[in-house]
C-alpha cells in the first residue's frame, strides 16, 4: 500500500471516529480520540506494545539459550576482548561467551516483570492506604478525620525521603535478590500512589452523583466501594504508567548498587547494565545494549503516560 | 508571614518526629536486630549481651525509642563498621563534597533549564520546543549511573579532556575553608586549585544534573504556558505594557511558584543521585561513602546517611515553602 493510500485510510478512520464520538462524547472517549491523533501517544504505545510482545514471545524469538556459555572458550582465549556483532551473534557475545541478542530478548520479560510487580505493589498498597484514608475522612465522622490526618501525615513523611533512598534502605534490609528489587521499588512508590488516590477520591466525593447517592439512602460503604473508588482510579492508573518507567530505571540503579538479582541465570536488563560497568572501557557495547533498551522502554511508558495524562487533563486541553 | 512561618515550623517538627519513628523502625527491623549488624563476625555471646545492654535493647520499646532519639539528637550515630570511625565524623568530612557537587548540578539545571523551558513555551510548536520536550523526556529515562559512566569513558578516558576521578589532581596543595574546593580556591586566592577543582567537577555535575535539568525544563515550560494564557497577561498586553515588563513581572513571577517547589523537591533526589554519580567518579563525598556502605552492609553508616538526607530534605522544603510565602502574597494569608 502506498503512503498516500494509508493516509487516506487514516483520515477515513479518523472521520469515522469523530462522527461516532460526536454522538457520545464522554470524557474517556474524547481523550481516546485525542490520543489517537497525538504522535506522543502513538509512539509510546508502539514502543510499549513491541516491548510487551518481545517479553511474551521472547523464548520463541531468541536464537540461543541465553544462559549457555556456548562461546565461552573463544572469549576466554581472547582475554576479555569480546566479539562484537557478527552473523551468528547479532549483538556479539558477553563476558562469559553468551549470545547477547538472546540475552536481550529474554531479558525483556524479566524487566517487564520487575517493573509491573513493583508498580502493582505500589499501586495496590497506595490505593488502599490513600483510598481508605479518604473514605474514613469523608464518611468516618470525627474519629475518621483524625485517622485520615494521621495516615496522610505519615505519607507526607515518607514522601520526604527521596525515592531511590527509600528503595535503597528497604533493599539493604532484605539483602540482594530479585524479590528485593521488586518489593523495595514498589514500597518506595506507595506514598505517591496514596497521595494521588486520596486526592482523586476527595475530588469525586464532592461531586453531584455522590450527593444524589447519599440522598436516596445508598449505604456509605457502598458509595465508597461502588461509586467513588472506581471513578477515581483513572488518574491513578495514568500515574502507574509513569511509575512503571521509573520502576525500571530504579531497579537498574539498585542492581548497580549491588542490591539486585545475584543470580546470573536469568538475564534482566538492569542487572546486565550493572554487570557491564566492569568492562566499560574495553567493551562499552555490553552496557550500551541494555542501557538503550531501558531508556527506550522507559521512554515508551513515559510518552504513553504523559499523553494519557494530557488528554485527560482539562486544564492542559484548554491551551490547544 | 510570622504566623505562617510558625505554622510551618510546627509542621516541620511533626515531620521530623515521624521521620525518627520511621528510622527507628528501620533500625529495629535490621536482619537479626541491630546488634547483629554492629558486631564483628567473631563476636562471642558475651560481646553480644554487652552490646545489647549498651544499646539498651533490653529496655521496653518506648524507652529504646527515647534513647534512640537522644543519641540521634546528640549526633551519636554509632561507628562505621568498615572504617571504625564515628559515622557522624565520616559524614561531616564528606558532606562538603556532596554539597558542592549538588550545588553545581543544580546551577546547571536551573541555569539552563529555566531559560530553555521559557523559550520552549514562548516558541511553542517550533523545532526548539520539540527538541526541548523530547530532550527532557529522554533525560528522565537515562539511568544516571550509565550516563556518568559513559561521560567518563568518552570525555575522560577516550578524549582525555577532563579528569575522570577525585576532586583535585594529586599533589596539589590547598587550604580548607568551607570544604567546597572551588569556593575555597577563590577565597584563598589559590586560583589554580579553584580551576582544577572546577575541571574535576564538570563531568559529575553534568551527569547528576540530567534529571533535574529535564524536570526543570518541563515544569518551566508547563508553568509559563499556564500563565501566558491567563487573563491578567492579556490585560497587561492590551493596556500597552512593554513586553519585557509583562514577561518579568506578570509571567515569570507567577510562573516561578511551581518551579521553586520542584527545585526544592529535586534537591532530595540530587543527594540520592549523588550516590550513583560519586561512585562512578570516586568523588569522595557522602555518595561514595554510601555506595561503599551498601556494598559492605554497613548499617550504621547507612542509617546516618538516611537521617542526614531526610532531615536536610525536610528542612530544604521548609525553606522552599517559606520562599513561596515571599513570592506569593496569597500564601501568607491563606490558612
Amino acid at each position: 500500500m502506498t503512503t498516500a493510500k494509508i493516509e487516506k485510510l487514516d483520515r477515513l478512520i479518523e472521520a469515522h471516529a469523530e462522527a461516532r464520538d460526536a454522538r457520545s462524547g464522554s470524557l474517556w472517549r474524547q481523550s481516546v480520540r485525542r490520543m489517537r491523533r497525538s504522535p506522543m501517544a502513538i509512539s509510546g504505545a508502539v514502543i510499549v506494545g513491541l516491548f510487551v510482545l518481545v517479553a511474551i514471545l521472547g523464548p520463541w524469538i531468541a536464537p540461543y539459550d541465553p544462559t549457555a556459555q556456548t562461546w565461552g572458550r573463544e572469549v576466554f582465549l581472547n582475554r576479555s576482548i569480546f566479539p562484537g556483532p557478527r552473523p551468528e551473534n547479532w549483538l556479539g557475545l558477553d563476558h562469559l561467551g553468551r549470545d547477547m541478542f538472546s540475552r536481550m530478548i529474554i531479558g525483556a520479560r524479566q524487566t517487564l516483570l520487575v517493573g509491573v510487580v513493583a508498580t502493582l505493589i505500589g499501586f495496590v498498597a497506595g490505593a488502599l492506604v490513600g483510598g481508605g484514608a479518604a473514605a474514613l475522612g469523608t464518611f468516618g465522622g470525627r474519629w475518621g478525620e483524625r485517622v485520615e490526618a494521621a495516615v496522610m501525615r505519615a505519607v507526607d513523611v515518607a514522601l520526604a525521603i527521596p525515592m531511590l533512598l527509600l528503595a535503597l534502605s528497604i533493599a539493604a534490609l532484605m539483602g540482594p535478590s530479585l524479590t528485593t528489587v521488586m518489593v523495595s521499588v514498589g514500597v518506595a512508590q506507595i506514598p505517591i500512589f496514596a497521595r494521588m488516590m486520596r486526592g482523586s477520591m476527595l475530588a469525586q466525593a464532592h461531586s453531584d452523583y455522590v450527593l444524589a447517592a447519599i440522598s436516596i439512602g445508598v449505604p456509605k460503604s457502598r458509595i465508597v466501594v461502588a461509586h467513588i473508588f472506581p471513578n477515581s482510579l483513572g488518574p491513578v492508573i495514568v500515574q502507574a504508567t509513569l511509575v512503571l518507567a521509573t520502576a525500571i530505571i530504579e531497579a537498574a540503579a539498585l542492581s548497580y548498587l549491588g542490591l539486585g538479582n545475584p543470580d546470573p541465570g536469568t538475564p534482566e536488563w538492569g542487572t546486565m547494565l550493572a554487570d557491564a560497568q566492569r568492562f566499560l572501557s574495553g567493551a562499552p557495547q555490553l552496557a550500551i545494549y541494555p542501557a538503550v533498551a531501558i531508556i527506550v522502554t522507559a521512554l515508551g511508558f513515559t510518552l504513553l503516560g504523559e499523553a494519557m495524562r494530557e488528554s485527560l487533563d482539562p486544564r492542559l486541553r484548554r491551551q490547544e | 508571614m510570622l504566623r505562617y512561618t510558625v505554622k510551618r515550623l510546627l509542621q516541620l517538627s511533626v515531620a521530623l518526629l515521624g521521620l525518627s519513628l520511621l528510622l527507628f523502625a528501620w533500625f529495629k527491623a535490621l536482619p537479626g536486630g541491630p546488634e547483629n549488624q554492629m558486631l564483628p563476625e567473631n563476636a562471642t555471646l558475651d560481646d553480644r549481651a554487652a552490646l545489647r545492654e549498651s544499646l539498651g535493647l533490653n529496655e521496653p520499646v518506648w524507652v529504646q525509642y527515647l534513647e534512640f532519639l537522644q543519641r540521634v539528637v546528640r549526633l551519636d550515630l554509632g561507628s562505621s563498621l568498615s572504617s571504625g570511625r564515628p559515622v557522624a565524623t565520616e559524614l561531616a568530612d564528606r558532606l562538603p563534597a556532596t554539597i558542592e557537587l549538588s550545588l553545581a548540578a543544580m546551577v546547571i539545571a536551573v541555569g539552563i533549564g529555566i531559560p530553555l523551558g521559557y523559550l520552549a513555551a514562548r516558541k511553542r510548536g517550533t523545532w526548539l520546543d520539540f527538541a526541548a520536550v523530547s530532550g527532557s523526556l529522554i533525560g528522565i529515562c537515562i539511568p544516571v549511573f550509565f550516563l556518568a559512566a559513559m561521560l567518563k569513558v568518552v570525555f575522560a578516558q577516550e578524549l582525555a579532556l577532563l579528569p575522570s576521578t577525585f576532586r583535585l589532581s594529586s599533589g596539589l596543595q590547598y587550604t580548607d575553608v568551607t570544604g567546597l574546593r572551588v569556593l575555597d580556591g577563590l577565597i584563598t586566592g589559590e586560583f589554580n586549585v579553584a580551576g582544577d577543582a572546577f575541571l574535576h567537577l564538570i563531568l559529575p555535575a553534568v551527569a547528576l544534573s540530567s534529571i533535574p535539568l529535564a524536570v526543570v525544563v518541563r515544569i518551566t515550560r508547563a508553568s509559563v504556558l499556564d500563565v501566558i494564557g491567563e487573563d491578567y497577561v492579556r490585560t497587561a498586553d492590551s493596556k500597552g505594557l512593554k513586553p519585557a515588563v509583562i514577561r518579568g513581572r506578570h509571567v515569570m513571577r507567577n510562573a516561578m511558584l511551581p518551579i521553586v517547589t520542584v527545585i526544592g523537591l529535586l534537591l532530595g533526589s540530587l543527594f540520592a543521585g549523588a550516590v550513583l554519580t560519586e561512585s562512578v567518579f570516586s568523588f569522595g563525598g557522602v555518595g561514595s561513602f554510601v555506595y561503599q556502605a551498601t556494598q559492605e552492609r554497613d548499617y550504621p553508616a547507612l542509617m546516618g546517611f538516611i537521617l542526614v538526607i531526610a532531615v536536610s530534605y525536610v528542612v530544604l522544603n521548609l525553606i522552599v515553602d517559606l520562599s513561596y510565602g515571599l513570592l506569593d502574597p496569597r500564601v501568607r494569608v491563606r490558612k
